[in-house]
């Protein structure tokens, strides 16, 4: 007779969360803020999301047959990489770049490494900086908000940059997404009503997006326009990429600290970056550069705040 | 004469300076942005390698061993002044371009590393094949380089516009881009060399 007791080596907690099981409520919780972008930026904001997930998904499909390794475009991971760059790009960009985005964050940014859970950067934002590197008159030409003739149009922080007064910009328009920017980032309601989805169900915890954001927002706030301690921090919030890179990207499993205490020191050290890119840099947003700067000193933060083992010294 | 000719020729693709040896990339991550750069640096750097393998070589009797660096470097930099001074001459455009690369060929390690690993230890004419095939190597892998960047970066080849109407990878053109494309190459013949052996 068989032996049905099954013995093993510990832990023996079980949890329902599994790698393809945990990428797909991300997406899931992305869908909201895809379907505001359609609605504010239009038909062309959808064709950028299709076009970036389905060549993410034929470029994974591909690199894993050509280098004869098992399938596994149906972790969701992927399709994760292809919708956050999309989300990452303006809605009017020419129809090859959501494409080569895409199939550069897929081959460089993820499987010359060995796939999934073995890069070091965030894909996606791998995608999104070389795209930004490479075309920068596409990636930062925006489109007026809820206006069907696609007229070019500043984003708050660009307008910032320029020194341009920012009165039809009211922080409540900030919020609901009426303003140009890429497809996923204008609407913060959306973003923090997925947000609250993956927080509810534990798949993000809050370390790297609230320190993240206080960071942000105290750093705007101390160095602001007109002397110490007179920064509009609410507007450097809601305003740019923070919200999505904040609570979707800065918290990528693979890509981020393991422990709490390394999880705060990554918040820490990206909303430091993104507000001196902000405040003093040469672009006006610096949330990907930030959270890739961050992803690179990921393992030095995780080797310092290992947990100590009950028991060991 | 077979045994030369082996000198010679296991410069180019069994120990090239740069895929295989992986010597000599400050320069080529340096210069390689255009295809004229990329040449003009490698005839150099081949000038300067044959010039120094063979007088190395010629010499490496009567150096002591403890002083030998400083007397290759002597040897060396006494090369790189001469083509530094014939490429002010001849080609000043040139010599604008690589800028302070070419001084630096003094300290290229491949120059120095065929001196110590070669023309220190073997005769005259074997160093002179030596030196002449890792140039022709390091040329050509700086031709392959640049050539790519060139034209994905610029949509040019030699300076000419090949593409009126293609958008250039801009992002090749910079110093990320070297870093890229010689990175992915090195994976491309690595995953050759795997299949090979």
């Amino acid at each position: 007779m068989k032996n049905r007791l099954i013995v093993s080596v510990s832990p023996h907690l079980h949890k329902d969360a599994s790698v393809s099981r945990i990428m797909w409520m991300v997406a899931v919780s992305l869908i909201p803020t895809g379907i505001v972008g359609i609605f504010i930026f239009g038909l062309s904001a959808l064709r950028v999301i299709i076009l970036g997930v389905a060549s993410a998904v034929i470029a994974e499909a591909s690199i894993q047959i050509l280098t004869k390794r098992r399938l596994s475009i149906l972790d969701g991971s992927a399709f994760l990489t292809g919708l956050l760059l999309a989300y990452n790009l303006p809605p009017e960009v020419p129809f090859w770049l959501p494409i080569v985005g895409s199939v550069f964050a897929i081959a460089i940014g993820k499987q010359v490494f060995g796939g999934l859970g073995q890069n070091i950067f965030n894909p996606a934002l791998v995608g999104r900086v070389f795209l930004m590197a490479s075309w920068p008159k596409y990636m930062t030409t925006f489109t007026k908000p809820l206006n069907c003739d696609a007229i070019t149009f500043a984003t708050p922080l660009a307008a910032l940059k320029e020194g341009k007064v920012l009165e039809h910009i009211s922080h409540w328009n900030l919020f609901w997404g009426i303003r140009g920017g890429c497809i996923g980032e204008v609407c913060v309601f959306a973003l923090l009503l997925g947000a609250l989805f993956l927080f509810i169900r534990g798949y993000i915890s809050w370390h790297i997006p609230i320190t993240y954001i206080f960071v942000v927002g105290l750093f705007t706030y101390i160095f602001g326009p007109k002397g110490l301690f007179s920064g509009d921090w609410l507007f450097h919030i809601l305003s740019g990429g923070l919200i999505l890179g904040a609570f979707f990207m800065a918290t990528d499993y693979v890509t981020s600290p393991l422990t709490r205490k390394g999880r705060i020191i990554f918040g820490i050290g990206c909303g430091l970056i993104t507000a001196i890119i902000r405040i003093w840099g040469g672009y006006p947003e610096g949330v990907s550069y930030a959270i890739l700067m961050m992803n690179a000193a990921t393992p030095i933060i995780d080797r310092y705040t290992k947990n100590r083992i009950y028991g060991s010294r | 004469m077979k045994k030369y000719f082996y000198e010679f020729l296991k410069g180019i693709i069994k120990e090239n300076p740069t895929f295989v040896l992986v010597l000599g990339l400050c320069p080529t991550l340096a210069v390689s942005t255009s295809l004229r750069n990329g040449i003009g640096m490698g005839i150099a750097a081949t000038f300067v390698l044959v010039g120094s393998n063979v007088i190395v070589s010629m010499i490496k009797n009567i150096i002591p061993e403890k002083i030998r660096i400083p007397c290759f470097i002597v040897v060396i930099a006494t090369f790189v002044g001469i083509t530094e001074m014939i490429l002010k001459a001849y080609s000043p455009a040139l010599d604008r371009a690589l800028g302070i690369y070419v001084p630096l060929i003094v300290v290229n390690c491949i120059v120095l590393g065929r001196a110590e690993a070669y023309a220190s230890k073997h005769t005259v004419i074997g160093s002179l094949f030596d030196g002449l095939g890792m140039g022709l190597g390091f040329t050509l892998a700086l031709v392959l380089i640049s050539g790519i960047r060139e034209f994905l970066g610029s949509g040019k080849i030699m300076g000419y516009v090949l593409f009126q109407r293609l958008d250039p990878v801009f992002v090749l053109g910079m110093p990320s881009g070297a870093l890229l494309v010689i990175g992915l190459l090195l994976g491309f013949f690595n995953i050759l060399k795997e299949k090979k052996g």
